[in-house]
């Protein structure tokens, strides 16, 4: 026995070689997957239904790819105005003030209770509302009158508001405004899952209150709020296609069920748009991806955002990914 | 080196106008629970003032009311001759505005059991953003101060690394190094060695060690009964919200007069 200890090198035992455990499961999944997918593809090939070499010569056309030039810009405009308003939402609901609590509050409940397409039809239909929208001072005809100046007028700018309070910009303005709503929560989340010590040891440095926000609070902040900020974008994305009821004509969904409509090739129109927005979501997916690379730094947790990219099967799956029968 | 710290302070410590820290009948409750029960404290500058006893004894409270990260309900604190968090005037007290208790806490460093360090910028980072961005200094003079700071606390070959890669003992030294780069008249360390494995404990009681021999006034809570009676001038041994027994560190350890002390320090020791 102690002779075996003192051997300055002891024989390496062989390496093990055994019987895998066999998974039958698995070859029977495959079997049952194949089968679907060999139906799928027989449906897809034979059914004269998708006219590919229609919707294919349809698809790229200049009305359709005006469409989705307007539906990226109106998915970023959207998204720009729900973060931007959501921040500030955010903060509001958590700042010290009473009153700014309660606004953010009632505007959070009010946005998300109200769908997105009653809001987008709604929006659409302001004009009906003002012939005009114009700046200046509030109730000035009143104050003018409490003064005795008939028609008294302050105001700075105006417009007309069927020009401009209708198509886009009222879409824009539904989708923006009712993202601020969820973006305001997400962004509080991710501000509150910041530990309290990083506030506590930012005060103890002297830092003032917007400083500890802007530098210390949101930069980690944003590490909780890309990934669902990224699922809203998709989600934004795919609701651009309501606004094609206030109505805006200058949007894939509504380009492409103009041409479906107007060649009575319906069907073919409907899988173009699956496909037109598959490949957006995709672009967005890697963005997504890049994102949270940025904001994970010093946490060494990157993995974890090629992980989710990886489900999707945009990167090739690793030998140590999830396996499983 | 030493003048990295002290000399930039508002020249040599205003020893002879009155001490650094004084705290008058200091009360603090958390709702119906009364954490400080009255806490009267004298602080000389230059001193090493380490706060002992049980936990729960309000003595992590106390310090936090040092720098006005709680707000006292009763009692007086001044730090260098501010009365901290108020302004009397008129026989009367006026809360101080956000900004100026964020200048008032400037004077004060304060080192935490958990360390807080930004863990979204490097140890560099760290350290350089506090006086860039309260524009104490111009970016390439903080950054130069920032290196030199970190080199004393062992550091000088870390300055890229984020924390996360760092052990607690290299987090809790650069943390020192943040808190001095804001070159403060007092720091308070509120038990800096707890969250440490014990083979690390060493190098954050060196570095503090150091600061104490420049002459930096420290008061600091901790269990290291063999940091207090090396390092520290004074000792305080607090339990249930009051201060039970003071004095010289070597006597009070060595010789406890009250029973609650006794008891306690037959634990640690």
């Amino acid at each position: 026995m102690s002779v075996e200890t003192e051997t300055p090198e002891r024989a390496r035992p062989e390496p093990i070689q055994a019987v895998p455990v066999r998974h039958p499961g698995r070859w029977v999944a495959v079997l049952v997957i194949g089968v679907l997918v060999a139906m799928f593809v027989h449906l897809l090939v034979t059914n004269k239904a998708f006219n590919w070499s229609f919707m294919v010569d349809n698809m790229f056309r200049p009305p359709i790819i005006d469409g989705l030039k307007g539906t990226i810009a109106l998915t970023i405009l959207a998204m720009l105005i729900g973060i931007g308003l959501g921040i500030v939402v955010a903060i509001m609901r958590l700042s010290a003030n009473p009153i700014l609590r309660g606004v953010s509050w009632v505007y959070t409940w009010f946005f998300r209770a109200v769908p997105r397409l009653v809001l987008a039809i709604l929006f659409g239909n302001l004009g009906i509302l003002w012939s005009r929208v114009e700046f200046g001072l509030p109730f000035d005809r009143q104050i003018g009158a409490l003064f005795g100046i008939q028609d008294f007028e302050a105001r700075l700018f105006g417009f007309t508001a069927v020009d401009i309070l209708t198509g886009f910009v009222a879409g824009m303005l539904a989708l923006g405004l009712s993202e601020a709503a969820y973006m305001a929560e997400i962004v509080r989340a991710g501000i509150q899952s910041v530990d309290e010590g990083q506030t506590e040891a930012a005060q103890a440095l002297g830092l003032s209150r917007t400083q500890i926000l802007r530098r210390i609070v949101l930069p980690q902040a944003m590490r909780v709020i890309i990934p669902p900020t990224g699922n809203e974008t998709i989600a934004m994305l795919k609701d651009t296609s309501l606004v094609a009821f206030v109505p805006v004509s200058t949007e894939l969904y509504f380009q492409l069920k103009a041409v479906g409509n107007r060649t009575f090739q319906v069907f073919p129109m409907y899988v173009a748009a699956c496909l037109w927005y598959l490949v957006l979501t995709s672009v967005l997916l890697v963005g997504q991806y890049y994102l949270e690379r940025h904001y994970g730094r010093g946490f060494g947790r990157t993995a974890d955002a090629r992980n989710r990219l990886q489900g999707f099967g945009v990167w090739g799956r690793s030998s140590g990914g999830a396996g499983g029968a | 080196m030493s003048e990295l710290i002290v000399s930039a302070q508002a020249g040599v410590p205003t020893a002879e106008s009155g001490p650094m820290v004084r705290a008058e009948q200091v009360h603090k409750s958390f709702g119906p629970l009364e954490v400080l029960k009255g806490i009267d404290l004298e602080v000389r500058a230059g001193e090493v003032c380490c706060l002992l006893g049980p936990s729960g004894s309000g003595k992590s409270t106390f310090l936090r009311c040092i720098n006005h990260l709680e707000k006292i309900n009763a009692g007086r604190i001044w730090v260098d001759g501010d009365l901290i968090g108020y302004r009397e005037r008129g026989g009367k007290l006026h809360e101080l505005r956000d900004k100026e208790v964020a200048a008032q806490r400037r004077a004060v460093g304060m080192v935490f059991q958990r360390f807080n360090l930004f863990p979204h910028m490097t140890v560099l980072q760290n350290v350089v953003e506090a006086p860039v961005l309260l524009r104490r200094a111009k970016k390439a003079e903080a950054r130069d101060r920032a290196a030199q700071l970190l080199d004393r606390v062992g550091l000088g070959d870390k300055l890229g690394a984020y924390p996360g890669q760092l052990s607690g003992g290299q987090q809790q030294r650069v943390a020192i190094a943040r808190a001095l780069a804001m070159q403060p008249k007092l720091m308070l360390f509120d038990e800096p060695t707890s969250a440490l494995d014990p083979e690390l404990v060493g190098e954050v009681l060196d570095v503090m060690k150091d600061l104490a021999r420049d002459g930096m006034t420290m008061i600091v809570v901790t269990h290291e009964i063999g940091f207090a009676r090396e390092v520290g001038d004074s000792l305080v041994f607090m339990d249930g919200g009051v201060v039970v027994e003071q004095g010289n560190p070597r006597e009070v350890i060595a010789a406890p007069k009250h029973e609650r002390t006794k008891a306690f320090l037959a634990k640690v020791l």
